[in-house]
């Protein structure tokens, strides 16, 4: 049989449900794969082969006695961020507070997927609580990106991105706080998808900003992310802001875009998200994405959001503003790493002195510059202001998807950058959320598929396509459209030129 | 366009408990000066009559019936804790010793 590693979740799906194949068989194709390359690729921090051949072995079962499949995913294996809680897995965060973390309870996400009978593979690498563009400020080493072992796979979600385009699973879950899905999809690529907040349960994903989390798919075609985003997506009472309304019909829309292009789709190209900063040949290929969008039926104008300009500045005060708050819970006293306990310490010098030892240095800055954002004297000037500014954003979404369906941009400003090119300069860091983080703040569903490579340095980019709020098909269909033409002009699929990573011997 | 000293990053650890090093603080203070002279420029918008927006969903109180539903029991809660004894958390002092002035907590706000 050909590598099962190669197929789609889709295709994966099918192969197991007709009995052509077998979970446990499929599981130990990316188990093996797993030991063969990530090695080199560090996209895993924990792998399961006992749990995952386990649930394989129960699908499997399920499938012999004439049970229907669980799910349109039964049987499929996935890497799952290492943010989400697992009963039967550390939880880390990729922090050291954390280490060997084994926590109480599942997390929604979690649940539905085991539910589904999805196989989870392992845990995946990510920035030190989702804080970070390049996965280089995970406390266990970075993350390194199939197309190119000397670059970023992007971040925070790096590990679940790379475990995609390294083909050790076909299917991830990322969270997405102001890109952290989309712009490893962008810089590996892969598909990524930050559903509409909301639309995916909080509950058991490690908070760093409440108000901007959110969980979503992660996979190598639109489709297979679709597939996945209705299985973990829908209301759950155990989250408070989760919405109380049907999954919009993703697949559905996945699939009529492949089928049926875009005539008479309103397609907004978004003035504010290109221009000074951006790498020339990530323009060139997300202008020649927007032709094959104009050549597939869509019409194309470009739209104003001169908000999204100040995008960055507010999101760079109110997640960290939400971040101190929330790790204010890692306190050295209920679980995780405590040092200094020697008797005559107090519990705040432990406290300090466990957070000093427990935090890597960009989750000190976000504590910090957030603590200063909601200090009494700056609250106004900084905190209340960059809420204002939120409000103008989301306005700026509103007026402009009143006039057209989806809006499209590149997903980051560059490609995939060298690890180590900007860890001692946090600004050029933060500039990778540049055009991911105006739909977090607007709460609003966006995506990105890859388009190509950029002609000055071959690597992959993403086109980023953002829709309204609870209209996260309008995306899928777009991306649908777009990947199946442009995988009809090229005569192959883009992922295929991953270069072959060198194999090691277990 | 605001400026952060030394002594204001050595505050904002204390508040924040991070007990930082001192050359940590000398980092952090170049690093987090450029941080907040960027992200001010959120200041230039002319915003007085907007409201502001906590969060992407305008949601009120979510409600449910008040009844029991299972929660986690007192073994798995102190399953991950440094220290247990006796069935409940086992945690450092929290008060000073009297009998040791010298060893004061940091500073209270």
């Amino acid at each position: 049989m050909t590598d099962l590693t190669r197929r789609t979740a889709a295709e994966l799906a099918d192969a197991i449900h007709s009995r052509a194949t077998t979970a446990a068989e499929v599981t130990r194709a990316h188990l093996d794969r797993i030991a063969a390359v990530d090695t080199a690729v560090h996209a895993f921090l924990h792998v399961d082969a006992d749990g995952a051949l386990a649930a394989a072995a129960a699908v499997d079962a399920a499938l012999d006695a004439g049970q229907p499949p669980a799910s349109a995913l039964a049987g499929v294996p996935l890497a799952l961020k290492d943010i989400f809680t697992t009963v039967d897995m550390p939880t880390t965060c990729g922090s050291r507070i954390l280490e060997g973390w084994r926590p109480p309870y599942d997390a929604t996400v979690v649940r539905r997927l085991r539910a589904a009978g999805v196989v989870i593979l392992g845990k995946t690498n990510m920035d030190e609580f989702a804080m970070g563009s390049s996965t280089e400020n995970s406390a266990y080493g970075p993350t390194r990106n199939p197309w190119d072992t000397d670059r970023i796979p992007g971040g925070s979600g790096g590990g679940s991105a790379a475990a995609l385009a390294a083909f050790e699973a076909p299917l991830a879950i990322g969270t997405d706080t102001g890109g952290s899905i989309r712009q490893p999809g962008a810089v590996t690529g892969t598909v990524g998808v930050k559903p509409t907040y909301g639309g995916v349960s909080r509950y058991g994903l490690v908070a760093f900003s409440s108000s901007l989390d959110q969980g979503g798919p992660c996979a190598r075609t639109v489709l297979d992310a679709a597939l996945l985003h209705e299985v973990i997506g829908g209301h759950d009472p155990l989250d408070s802001t989760s919405i109380d309304a049907p999954v919009p019909p993703v697949v559905a829309a996945a699939r009529a875009g492949a089928d049926g292009g875009l005539a008479g789709v309103r397609v907004g190209v978004v003035t504010e998200l290109s221009g000074e900063g951006y790498q020339p040949g990530v323009l060139r290929a997300f202008e020649a994405a927007v032709e094959q969008l104009r050549a597939l039926g869509a019409e194309v104008v470009e739209v104003s959001c001169p908000s999204f300009d100040y995008a960055l500045p507010a999101y760079y005060l109110i997640a960290p503003s939400e971040c101190s708050s929330n790790l204010a819970r890692f306190d050295a006293m209920r679980y995780g790493l405590r040092v200094g306990d020697d008797s005559t310490r107090s519990a705040e010098e432990v406290m300090a002195l466990t957070r000093e030892a427990g935090f890597g240095a960009e989750v000190k800055r976000r504590i910090m510059i957030g603590t200063y954002a909601l200090s009494s004297g700056y609250y106004d000037a900084y905190y209340g202001q960059a809420q204002k500014v939120r409000t103008l954003i989301t306005r700026d979404f509103d007026a402009v998807f009143a006039r057209v369906d989806v809006l499209v941009s590149p997903t980051t400003p560059t490609t995939a950058f060298p690890i180590g090119e900007r860890t001692d300069d946090p600004m050029a860091m933060y500039l990778a959320d540049l055009c991911t983080i105006p739909a977090n703040l607007a709460g609003n569903a966006a995506l990105s598929v890859p388009c190509g490579v950029s002609e000055d340095d071959g690597l992959p980019v993403g086109l980023q396509v953002m829709s309204p709020t609870l209209a996260d098909d309008r995306g899928y269909r777009v991306a649908g459209a777009y990947e199946a033409a442009r995988d009809a002009a090229a005569g192959q699929t883009l992922i295929s030129a991953v270069p072959q990573m060198e194999v090691t011997a277990r | 366009m605001p400026t952060i000293s030394r002594t204001e990053v050595a505050h904002l650890a204390r508040l924040a408990r991070l007990a930082v090093t001192d050359s940590e603080l000398d980092v952090f203070a170049d690093q987090l000066d450029v941080i907040l002279t960027s992200v001010a420029r959120v200041g230039e918008v002319a915003a007085d009559d907007i409201p502001p927006t906590s969060h992407a969903v305008p949601l009120t109180n979510v409600f449910r019936e008040d009844v029991v539903r299972p929660g986690l029991s007192q073994q798995q809660a102190l399953a991950g804790a440094p220290r247990a004894e006796d069935g409940r958390f086992r945690v450092p002092r929290i008060l000073d010793d009297p009998d040791d002035r010298t060893n004061m907590g940091p500073e209270r706000a």
